[in-house]
């Protein structure tokens, strides 16, 4: 009789207590949920904060890294002595791979008119290394800098770059408005 | 004209380093007279969050078909294939993210940070499991995994750990949990990403370290089974514990025990206990002596833990950027360090005054003196239930499996001849019926 209370017993605290887990999960479910984005967040670089230090380019889980450089074509001056594109006290204010700041050859340079040119990125070819970035931000207008492209980013649920940032520039934005872009795009 | 202006250019530009950084026009857009138009900047949209929801239904259906496979089927061949599956689609395909395990840090940062906003899939990732748990013991590790099935693929010679060194090792587990709790709360860190052994191999490619040591985790795997799952998972500490409650889990066998024991050693995760007698005589009266030894022991283990914990405060906080920014910049300004490092140079960018940071950093080191107690408590805790629970015996009458241990993986069907019986007499009934 006694063992048989025992056991009862037993058995009443077990269900009590698995009741209380369940109720638990539940409950931070419903909690989390409710607190949560119907949408989703993904990893953006504030522009901002950004000092181009160049982890972007080798911290990145994917052999190309996602972080892209980005041309706000409304901040740009259009110089002839781009400090973004052309190293410094280049040979020659032309195209030429010598005079190139861009390790991969990744920014086009178009003649638009006197003295004017245009700086396009070719996504392909850019790694993230953001030296033109760096170039643009001390000397000039500013107007180059790096965002995460979302065609390619894995949104991890740790941004390895955001682990390695200097200047704790990423942080989680919104899905829907997934890019912190410099000048007029900024709307 | 263009002379002029390239000369203004270079003008200005021995000027700049007198200027403050960023944010600044410092050559006027130009008006164009071509009818040049600023090309449109064409900004990729992320994944649509869909993926998100099928991943979800994967794991539940996932999980319910591993529920019928290993609590009636009763199959190792077809948990195996179940198992090689999710390993495809939750491993290489999706590429080992967003997972359960990981998922503990999301639900963490979502109790703390009232600005967090955690995805669904994170959500429902960590919550199916552990109700799955609670009805059908472990069937997420045995058969969804795709950490735990890595693993398991490439067990080939298993080796017996011995209980207590396997009791001893799950401490790692434990404090693991603890710890990543711990720098989720604090905004630190999600270090359960940031070392998952084996998201690497999933992305074929990733940091070397962790890729040495998710390769290392492997070859131990070929003898030891499933060691990531048994001492390291902060995920499987809650579903072992949750899966003592569990509704319904594996048995051995599916009549009666016959005391065979053939299934003795089947389980290659030492996740059988066999049947207890009585204490030998002499030992009794050494094990109760024991006992209490380690009962007195629980609460000098844990006020060692709590202070060792709030001890190691500092080193903890490290982990936190903000506070490893402050001590980069004390250190410069006191001159003790010659230089600037990436960290002081952009904290230098953003105009902020030292003041604020150093009372930010204060102010995590003191959330991690309370939260490094409390992790050091928790592990003192933890090990001392550890102590006691080996040096208990429960009762037991026939060979069983492991509540909290079993990964249900179905390895120990096969082993039991009441399981042969079974399969025979169901073959006969499909026989008769055709």
């Amino acid at each position: 009789m006694d063992k048989q209370d025992n056991m009862n017993r037993r058995k009443f605290l077990r269900e009590g207590v698995w009741g209380a887990c369940l109720a638990g999960v539940g409950t931070a479910a419903g909690l989390s949920i409710a607190r949560g984005n119907s949408g989703n967040m993904v990893w953006q670089i504030d522009p901002y904060k950004c000092i181009a230090c160049g982890n972007c380019a080798t911290y990145c889980v994917l052999e190309d890294s996602a972080v892209k450089c980005v041309q706000a074509y409304a901040m740009c001056g259009y110089c002839d002595l781009c400090t973004g594109y052309l190293v410094p006290e280049p040979k020659a204010l032309d195209t030429g791979a010598e005079n190139e700041l861009c390790p991969t050859g990744a920014i086009k340079r178009t003649y638009v008119e006197d003295p004017y040119y245009e700086y396009t990125i070719d996504e392909s070819l850019c790694n993230g290394c953001g030296k033109c970035v760096k170039g643009c931000m001390i000397f000039g207008n500013g107007s180059l800098f790096l965002q995460v492209r979302h065609d390619r980013c894995q949104n991890c649920n740790e941004c390895a770059i955001a682990a390695a940032c200097p200047s704790q520039a990423f942080k989680r934005v919104p899905a829907d408005r997934p890019y912190l872009l410099k000048g007029a795009d900024n709307k | 004209m263009a002379r002029l202006a390239r000369l203004i250019i270079l003008v200005v530009v021995t000027l700049i380093p007198c200027l403050p950084v960023q944010g600044e026009i410092r050559f006027p857009p130009p008006e164009f007279e071509s009818g040049y138009e600023f090309p449109q900047t064409v900004s990729p949209m992320p994944q649509p969050a869909f993926q998100e929801y099928i991943d979800a239904a994967v794991l539940f259906a996932g999980l319910l078909l591993a529920s019928h496979l290993i609590l009636k089927r009763r199959s190792r061949r077809a948990i195996f294939v179940l198992m090689i599956g999710a390993l495809l689609y939750f491993g290489f395909l999706r590429e080992g993210c967003i997972c359960p395990i990981g998922a503990i840090q999301n639900m963490t940062l979502t109790v703390f940070d009232s600005n967090y906003a955690i995805p669904i899939a994170a959500v429902v990732f960590f919550v199916v499991p552990l109700i799955f748990t609670l009805f059908n013991g472990r069937v997420f590790c045995g058969a969804i995994c795709p950490l735990g099935a890595i693993q398991d693929a490439v067990l080939i010679r298993p080796v017996a750990v011995p209980r207590w060194l396997e009791s001893g090792l799950r401490l790692f587990a434990y404090a693991y949990l603890g710890a990543a709790i711990l720098f989720a709360a604090t905004g630190s860190a999600f270090v359960i990403c940031r070392y998952d052994p084996f998201v690497g191999f999933f992305r074929m490619g990733g940091n070397w370290n962790i890729l040495i040591f998710g390769a290392s985790l492997l070859l131990i795997g070929l003898f030891i089974g499933r060691p990531y799952c048994r001492f390291l998972c902060p995920y499987g500490v809650i579903l072992r514990n949750l899966s003592r409650l569990a509704k319904r889990r594996v048995t051995i066998t599916p009549g009666e025990c016959i005391q065979c024991r053939l299934c003795e050693d089947a389980c290659p995760f030492g996740a059988i206990r066999e049947p207890t007698g009585n204490w030998p005589e002499g030992e009794y009266r050494i094990a109760k002596r024991r006992l209490a030894l380690f009962l007195l022991l629980l609460p000098v283990l844990v006020a060692a833990g709590v202070w060792s914990g709030h001890a190691v405060r500092n080193p903890l906080a490290r982990v936190h950027p903000r506070v490893r920014t402050a001590e980069r910049i004390y250190l410069e300004e006191a001159g003790k360090v010659q230089g600037t490092t990436n960290i002081s140079d952009a904290f230098r960018a953003t105009g902020q005054s030292t003041e604020v940071l150093y009372e930010e950093a204060t102010k995590i080191r003191s959330q991690f003196g309370l939260g490094g107690a409390l992790l050091g408590g928790f592990i003192g805790l933890v090990g001392a239930g550890k102590l006691i629970a080996l040096s208990v015996r429960r009762r037991r009458t026939e060979y069983e499996a492991d509540p909290a241990g079993c990964f249900a993986c179905g390895r120990c069907y096969k082993s039991c001849p009441k399981e042969h019986e079974r399969l025979r007499k169901r073959q006969e009934g499909v026989g008769r019926c055709a």
